[in-house]
């Protein structure tokens, strides 16, 4: 039996194809693992330099492999690496104090702008379900007990004393930061993201979070204004309330986005509209989980050192004035390419 | 499931600026779910041993002073629930040590490079699809309530979501879908030994003639180069005689390895310089 012809020839010339290549693939797969594990930094300027050389021979090596080789294990080694390659390089990735300050200076007050709408519908549901939560008690103060869950109404009732509730609102802690003030974040977080993320069931439970919250904020307050410490209570909530009840509005509103979008998604197809109003919503929580850490600093430092009415109602107004003035005013003018 | 039998239908067209398409697979739903289970196991490990570190240092410290240490407790509870998989997925291998350990990766449908916003979306999304159904078992579990009737509605709602990825074609989660992701395979490759450069006496006494050699075609090259990288005694023997009864030459069991390799390589030249002359052979039933 005889060789066909040419077979010789062919193994030949893809063994030198390999062999010629095959240092600059292990040069780029060196590279790609020393850069995924740290900063570009640690590279040399050569190094860096050569990177996209070398991921576009590596390119060309996969396209000569995929038309002319039949080892398939060297075309899966090529396109794993061609692909960590392609990550790697087009994304686009810029360092994280660049991404923090963007995010502060454009991207978070951009994207309230662009949910105004939903955000004031928000704040406007809160105020209905405050009306509703106060009129609810007012008529037959066993609501109370089913709008406030024991574990938050911390011992407030209907039936609380005068003394009672003007000690809550009064009473000094003499530490600044408590477990509870802890608590009460993680937990407001909790209910914010939920308002957000239920919001993909056509808005339906963001709304129904949001009325709720406003409820119970109603139904707190009847208790106290049935005492004549309506004025009281408000300065005690408004320290850090104005915040707090901002950002869970904000969330209720970034959840509704996602729902309309949905459920009207206009010229795009379903798909797109939900992607691109997932990514608004999303910035716009980043934002809530920040000013309701803030609200928890404020709360825990602020609402028991801080006993005078004028003062609470003074820093609670001038902060929620400093948030919309953030968000709506304040328009960072972006130089460069940026 | 569909997938299951044909890997094909999770292969998308993945074209580069340079105009070479990179194929990528997307991972399929028992990868994404180990990859999940394992970030669990971690998440749960971590949480159970700085609990038990925050218990001890309350007994030691007394309540009074262990306070601090309740409020890092919580804060770092909440870090792990909600920022675990946002850093690892925002770092530079978009992957969370459970994805990374499963070869896969999250990346942006479009192609283009992926974004904060869209790894805070699709991770905030799995507070309904994990945490609700969990927490409403939880707060049935704690209370009681023999109310069966809303745990069942509540359990099928949440799992709804949960089982959401495997009710559409590029394999979603509704996290995905609003951020405008997907999770794709990113496997580490070893470049491994080019089979058809082996060196081996007794393979050097095997010959064929080009009718033995047109038997075969691409599908069937690529199954032996499985069988024979495999290296399994076995496999290796059975496949050798069904080569040797189709093209009628007579192999001794021992030498199976040898026989299979020079014929691995004899047909890959033989195939290779067909693709050369314009002609892909894609299986045995092909021209």
């Amino acid at each position: 039996m005889t060789l066909p012809a040419g077979t010789h020839a062919v193994r030949q010339s893809l063994a030198s194809f390999r062999q010629e290549r095959e240092a600059d693939w292990k040069a780029f797969e060196a590279l790609l693992a020393r850069v995924e594990k740290r900063a570009p930094r640690a590279l040399s300027e050569d190094e860096l330099l050569s990177l996209p050389l070398l991921y576009r021979s590596a390119l060309s090596s996969l396209s000569v492999a995929r038309a002319t080789s039949l080892d398939s294990a060297l075309i899966a080694y090529l396109e794993a690496l061609c692909l960590r390659g392609y990550f790697y390089l087009y994304g686009a990735r810029r360092s994280l104090r660049m991404r923090i300050g963007d995010f502060f200076l454009h991207d978070w007050p951009a994207a309230i702008r662009d949910l105004w709408r939903e955000v004031w519908t928000s704040v406007a549901l809160t105020v209905i379900g405050a009306i509703a939560g106060y009129w609810l008690v007012a008529s037959d103060k066993r609501w109370y007990d089913a709008i406030i869950a024991p574990s938050l109404a911390g011992g407030r009732n209907p039936d609380s004393s005068a003394e009672m509730l003007r000690s809550v609102l009064y009473g000094g802690g003499d530490h600044f930061l408590s477990g509870f003030a802890a608590y009460l974040f993680t937990h407001n977080t909790q209910v914010a993201i939920l308002a957000f993320a239920l919001g993909f069931a056509f808005a339906v439970p963001s709304v129904l979070i949001i009325l709720m919250n406003g409820c119970m904020l109603g139904a707190i307050f009847q208790i106290y204004a049935a005492k004549r410490l309506g004025f009281e209570l408000g300065g005690w909530l408004s320290i850090h309330g104005t915040t707090e009840l901002f950002a869970i509005a904000i969330a209720g509103a970034a959840g509704m986005r996602i729902g309309t979008s949905i459920a009207f998604p206009g010229e795009l197809t379903r798909m797109a509209a939900a992607a691109r109003a997932g990514r608004v919503a999303a910035t716009a929580m980043v934002g809530v989980a920040v000013m309701l850490l803030f609200a928890g600093l404020l709360e825990g430092i602020g609402r028991q050192t801080i006993t005078g009415d004028i003062a609470r109602y003074s820093i609670g107004g001038g902060i929620l004035a400093l948030w919309i003035s953030y968000f709506y005013l304040f328009r960072m003018m972006r130089h460069g390419n940026g | 499931m569909a997938t299951a039998r044909n890997p094909a239908a999770l292969v998308r067209p993945l074209v580069t600026p340079e105009g070479v398409d990179l194929r990528v697979k997307l991972a399929d739903a028992g990868t994404r779910a180990s990859g999940f289970l394992l970030d669990v196991v971690i998440i749960v490990v971590a949480a159970v041993a700085v609990s038990l570190v925050a218990i001890f240092g309350l007994g030691g410290l007394g309540v009074k002073d262990a306070e601090p240490l309740v409020i890092v407790w919580i804060i770092f509870i909440f870090l792990l629930r909600n920022v675990y998989f946002i850093a690892f997925e925002a770092g530079r291998r978009a992957a969370t040590p459970g994805k990374r350990m499963v070869g896969v990766r999250v990346a942006s449908r479009s192609g283009a490079g992926l974004t904060l916003d869209q790894v805070i979306a699709r991770n905030l999304m799995r507070e309904i699809e994990v945490f609700l159904p969990l927490s409403i078992l939880a707060a049935r579990g704690s209370a009681g309530v023999a109310d069966t009737l809303s745990t069942i509605f509540g359990l099928v709602w949440a799992l709804l979501f949960s089982l959401f990825p495997l009710f559409n074609r590029d394999r979603l989660r509704i996290g995905d879908l609003l951020a405008g992701t997907w999770v794709v395979e990113a496997p580490k490759v070893a470049l491994l030994e080019d089979l058809s450069l082996r060196k081996d006496p007794i393979t050097a006494r095997f010959q064929f003639s080009a009718a033995q050699l047109d038997a075969y075609g691409i599908a069937e090259l690529h199954k032996l180069e499985e069988v024979l990288r495999r290296d399994d005694y076995f496999a290796m023997k059975a496949v050798a005689e069904t080569i040797g009864r189709k093209i009628g030459a007579r192999v001794e069991p021992v030498d199976s390895k040898a026989f299979l390799t020079a014929y691995y390589g004899e047909l890959r030249a033989h195939l290779e310089r067909k693709l050369l002359l314009g002609n892909r052979k894609a299986d045995k039933y092909a021209q």
